[in-house]
Order: C-alpha cells, then sequence, then structure tokens
C-alpha cells in the first residue's frame, strides 16, 4: 500500500503539489491525468526522491520514505521510467537489463569479478522478454527507436521487480497505433506482475479505457479521483479539463 | 562508448559464466607474454635509450590508464590528476631519503598517503558537475604545487629532491642496476595495467559506464553515484601515484614540475591522442607522445608549436583518437566484408 499525505512542494510561488492526500493500494492500476503545468511529473518526482517534499508524507507499507535519496526508495520498492527516456545510450540493451540486476543486487561495486555475473542473467532475461526486447539485445540503446527505448526505460524499472511502479506518460511522442500497442503493453504487464502501476497519460481515449481508477490534478491539487464513469461525469474535471480539450466528447 | 565494440561488446556476453572465466584466464596470459617480451628486450636490442623510452613509458602509462578510468569511463574531466603523479614521486622520494625504510615499504607507505590524500580531495570535488569538477581539481593541484616550492626545508623548494633516491636492494632485486630498475618498471606497468582493465571489466567497470552516460538514470536504479565516483577517484589515483614512484626512481629525485597542473594536461592530451575509448589507446597514446616530444624536441626549438599542431590534428581533423580510429576502421572493414 503506498499512502501519501498531504504532500507539498512549491517552486517559488509556484505549487507544483499541494496539499496532496492519495491511496494507492496494492496491485492497482491508476491513471494520473491533468492539464500541462498541472504538477503530474512533480508528483513522481516526489515520490521517487527526484526532489525532497516541502511537507507530508510518503509511506510504502507505513515507512515514510518523503525526503530519501533515490537509490532508497529505488531499494524500498518504488520504480520509475521517464517522461523522456532515460537510458544508457552507450550501453546495449542486454548490458543494460544485467547492470541493473547487479545494482539491484547490491553488486555494483564489485571489482574482483567480471561483468557480467551469471546470478543476473535469468532476471535480465525475463525482462527482456516480458517487454519484447530480447531480439534486440546486442543493441545498442542509442540506435534503438523511439517507442524500444521507452520500452527499455520501463525494463529498467522493471527489472529491480519493484512493488509500485510510476511510469511518467509512457506513451508520449508516439502515434496513435504505436500509443495503443505501448499501452496494451503496460496493463500486460500490470496484470502478469501484480504491482501497483500509476501512470501519467494525456490521451483521454486511452485513460478511460483502460484506467480502473483515475487521478485528476489540477494547478497542483487532487481535482477528483474515482473510476473512469464517475470522472467523466464530474463537474469540476469537465470544466477544468474535458471542457477545454474534449468538449464535443464529454457532450455527447 | 564501449571499448572493443568490435570483437569483445556484446556477443561475449551470450554465454556467461564459463566465458568469463576464461576472458579471465586469456588477460592473465597477455599479461604474462607481455612482460616476458618486455623483459626480454634487453637481450635483443641492448640500447639504453630504448630500456630509457620503456622505463618513461611505464610511469606514464599507468598515469595516463588511470586517467582514462575518470575520463574515458566515468565521465569525469579531472584537470589535476596529475598531482597523484607529483605526490607519488614526492612521498617516495621522501619516504627513502628521510626514513632509511626498504622499498617495498616505502612503495605501499606512499600509496596510502596517496589513498587519504585522494580520498579527502575527491569527497570534496566529485560532487561537483563537468567544469567545476574539472577546474577545482584543478585548484587542488596547484596548492599541492606550490606547498611543495614553498616547503623548501623538507621538498627542496624549486630546486626539487637531490641527492639521489638511496635504493637498498631487497628480495634480490638492486634498483639502482639499471636492467633491475628496468625489469621492475616493467612488471609494475604490467600488473598496474592488468588490475585497471580488470576494474574496467568488472561490474563496477559498468556501474561507471551507466554514470558516465547517465547518472541520474544510474541513482533511480539503486546506484550510490558518489560514492562509486569516489572510489574511482581514489583507485585512479593510486596507480597515478604508481607512475610518480617509477618516475622519482628513474630520474633518482622529485620536480615540482612532476606536481605542476602540466603533467595533467599531458595526461589529458595523451589520452586525446591515443583515444578514450578502448583500454589500451591512453597507452598508445603515451607512446606517441613521447615519440613526439623525443623527436620534436631534438629537430626543433619551437617544440610547443608542433606539439599544439599535432592536438589540434587530432582534435579538430580525426576528431578522436588513434586507436579510436583504428578500431572504427576495423570495424568498417568487417561489416563491409560481412555484406
Ligand atoms: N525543478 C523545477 N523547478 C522549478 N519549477 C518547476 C520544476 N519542476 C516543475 N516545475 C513547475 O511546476 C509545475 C508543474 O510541473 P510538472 O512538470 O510537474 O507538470 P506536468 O503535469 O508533468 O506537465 P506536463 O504535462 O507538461 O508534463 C510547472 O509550473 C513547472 O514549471
Ligand atoms: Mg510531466
Amino acid at each position: 500500500m503506498l499512502e501519501i499525505r498531504s504532500l507539498s512542494k512549491s517552486f517559488g510561488g509556484v505549487k507544483a503539489t499541494d496539499n496532496v492526500t492519495l491511496d494507492f493500494a496494492d496491485g492497482s492500476l491508476t491513471a494520473v491525468i491533468g492539464p500541462n503545468g498541472a504538477g503530474k511529473s512533480t508528483f513522481f518526482n516526489l515520490i521517487t526522491g527526484a526532489l525532497t517534499p516541502d511537507a507530508g508524507q510518503i509511506l510504502l507499507n507505513g515507512v515514510d520514505l518523503a525526503g530519501r535519496t533515490p537509490p532508497e526508495i529505488v531499494r524500498h520498492g518504488i520504480g520509475r521510467a521517464f517522461q523522456v527516456a532515460s537510458i544508457f545510450p552507450s550501453l546495449t540493451v542486454q548490458e543494460t537489463m544485467l547492470a541493473a540486476v547487479c545494482a539491484d543486487q547490491r553488486k555494483a561495486s564489485v571489482l574482483h569479478r567480471r561483468f557480467p555475473l551469471a546470478e543476473t542473467r535469468d532476471r535480465a532475461e525475463h525482462a527482456m522478454e516480458l517487454l519484447g526486447l530480447a531480439s534486440k539485445r546486442n543493441r545498442t540503446a542509442a540506435t534503438l527507436s523511439h517507442g524500444d527505448q521507452k520500452l527499455l526505460d520501463i525494463a529498467l524499472a522493471l527489472v529491480l521487480d519493484p512493488k509500485v511502479l510510476l511510469l511518467d506518460e509512457p506513451t508520449a511522442g508516439m502515434g496513435t497505433e504505436e500509443r495503443w500497442r505501448m499501452i496494451d503493453k503496460v496493463r500486460e504487464l500490470w496484470e502478469k506482475q501484480k504491482i501497483t502501476v500509476v501512470f501519467i497519460e494525456h490521451d483521454m481515449d486511452i485513460v478511460f479505457k483502460i484506467a480502473p481508477e483515475i487521478v485528476v490534478l489540477c494547478y497542483g491539487r487532487i481535482l477528483a479521483t474515482g473510476a473512469p464513469d464517475a470522472i467523466r461525469r464530474n463537474e469540476a474535471v469537465i470544466e477544468a479539463y474535458l471542457g477545454t480539450e474534449h468538449h464535443a466528447g464529454a457532450a455527447v | 562508448m564501449t571499448e572493443l565494440p568490435a570483437d569483445q561488446g556484446a556477443q561475449a556476453l551470450d554465454v556467461p559464466q564459463p566465458h568469463v572465466k576464461t576472458r579471465r584466464n586469456r588477460d592473465v596470459l597477455i599479461a604474462l607474454a607481455a612482460f616476458v617480451v618486455l623483459a626480454l628486450l634487453p637481450m635483443v636490442f641492448s640500447s639504453k635509450f630504448l630500456l630509457d623510452f620503456v622505463i618513461r613509458c611505464a610511469a606514464y602509462g599507468l598515469f595516463a590508464t588511470s586517467l582514462n578510468l575518470l575520463i574515458g569511463y566515468t565521465g569525469l574531466t579531472s584537470f589535476g590528476h596529475g598531482m597523484f603523479f607529483g605526490l607519488g614521486a614526492y612521498g617516495f622520494g621522501l619516504m627513502m631519503q628521510k626514513t632509511g625504510v626498504s622499498v617495498p615499504v616505502a612503495f605501499v607507505a606512499t600509496l596510502a598517503i596517496t589513498f587519504v590524500t585522494a580520498l579527502v580531495i575527491g569527497a570534496i570535488c566529485v560532487r561537483l558537475k563537468e567544469i567545476y569538477f574539472a577546474f577545482v581539481t584543478l585548484a587542488f593541484q596547484m596548492l599541492i604545487h606550490s606547498t611543495i616550492l614553498s616547503w623548501v626545508s623538507l621538498t627542496g623548494g624549486d630546486q626539487g629532491l637531490r641527492g639521489g633516491i638511496p635504493r637498498p636492494p631487497f628480495w634480490g632485486i638492486d634498483l639502482s642496476n639499471h636492467l633491475h630498475l628496468y625489469v621492475t618498471s616493467c612488471a609494475l606497468l604490467v600488473i598496474g595495467l592488468f588490475l585497471m582493465h580488470q576494474i574496467a571489466q568488472s561490474p563496477f567497470g559498468y556501474t561507471l559506464r551507466m554514470i558516465r552516460d547517465n547518472a541520474t538514470r544510474a541513482s533511480f536504479i539503486g546506484i550510490d553515484v558518489w560514492r562509486a565516483k569516489l572510489t574511482i577517484f581514489v583507485l585512479a589515483a593510486l596507480f597515478a601515484s604508481t607512475g610518480g614512484v617509477i618516475m622519482a626512481l628513474f630520474v633518482s629525485g622529485a620536480y615540482p614540475e612532476f606536481a605542476y597542473w602540466t603533467i595533467s594536461g599531458e595526461g589529458i592530451f595523451i589520452n586525446m591522442l591515443g583515444g578514450v575509448t578502448t583500454f589500451l589507446g591512453p597507452m598508445v597514446g603515451t607512446v606517441l607522445l613521447l615519440i613526439l616530444n623525443d623527436t620534436v624536441t631534438r629537430l626543433t626549438e619551437y617544440h610547443g608549436l608542433v606539439l599544439g599542431i599535432v592536438i589540434l590534428f587530432f582534435a579538430i581533423g580525426l576528431r578522436k583518437g588513434l586507436m579510436d580510429f583504428v578500431i572504427e576502421w576495423y570495424a568498417q572493414r568487417r561489416d563491409r566484408r560481412g555484406k
């Protein structure tokens, strides 16, 4: 169970996250939506330690992780992928996976053995299979397509066996068809791995179709939470968000 | 930017365990073979000039290769790495002159001093971002250099450590014998390179590559970036210091130039010449620079000008070091054959 309690963060005068309280049940799949600059990425940055909260708690199974460093938080089981694919350009897909497992097994500073370690192979292999990257194992990350780089970024989070997986716009920069393929993959991973997944998404069609739970952020505050139907009918949401972009769709 | 992409990288990873041991054994064999060849060299060519050249290559090669662990593998461009070369030369020289301990003890003590110094300086520097890291390391280099200049009673100031470095025989090795010094330098070079190659190919070596590529991402898979950077900073300092010890033995003294920023500059130049994407690039660069230095100094007094032009040629013309160029050319040729 991931519980966020009164989480706040300001940049100068901008309240990017404003007193957010939320629960994510184990094994849930939640979409976070909101207009540009609503504070979605900031919310993820606070949970994963990229930013230090001004106030509030981040409780994972009762342990407060607020203000801890990214490596500590990862080791507690919160993994993330980034809005812009964050990978190691010069490493191959396989090296990336093997090195990540190595780090997860606390062997990132082993000096007397040769890379790769045999005991890291199965998990690396598994993650590559899960994300369909096995056939590209010997490609350096820099030479992968945009979509494969996003997959590699997710694989990098998943290979660590997180309890909670945060995906910041897994479909960013993709065409319609590729978006659907990616989001099907996310759903498939969620079903197979039985972990808590939270993803940020701009495309309303995708969100309403895929996510059992939706959180709407606006100006750093929670505007609404609930199932797709409730969100679709929520006045404040239509006003603040859908109203601007999807007015025609919402009216139907 | 992984080294040896042509034949060592990806394919070798497919069959880890049995392969991993063979790779280590192969490295041991290569190291032994290299040592035997170097050690037998004096039997074939007995020229003192050649032996001197190899000893200087050992000193500068260890220094430059250790700098590549920082620049090429970790993405830490230190402008002050030469301070550890100087520290090695002065530490060892002083230890031998003032304390009368044996050579091995002085060597280990010098490494211990380097370890502590690098730990303190590294702890301050590795948190800093690129250009700040470069300049703060340079600042520490200047600090050490001016300490050497001003602490005349200990270091001899701008005159350097004079009067020769005593070298009582140990384990049947007499370093005042030129041949013994030669073989010992070769042994230190080969062992140093072997250890650094092991570091580069270890899990830690891949941690360094991740930090170089994307330090933020590395921290999000659980790597303590600061600790890893500090570790490699200290390890690299130890090898640089060993280079300084060889140099002190070679010239039988230590001079402030050994700790001046130009040594760091030469280290970076060597890495540009040889290339930072292969493990042996800096070794090749060392040989090139020393040959260049020796011939150019003999032929012209405009020594700096010629070196400057060579730098420009590599930096702007090739845009890479010699070994990078060779590897790329080789890979291209292989690809063309493959088709
Ligand atoms: N590191 C930072 N320093 C200063 N301001 C920041 C920082 N990060 C975010 N902000 C500000 O906080 C607000 C929320 O930004 P955030 O990136 O979280 O939005 P977002 O919902 O992810 O938007 P998008 O949909 O464009 O990705 C914005 O006004 C942004 O300018
Ligand atoms: Mg964002």
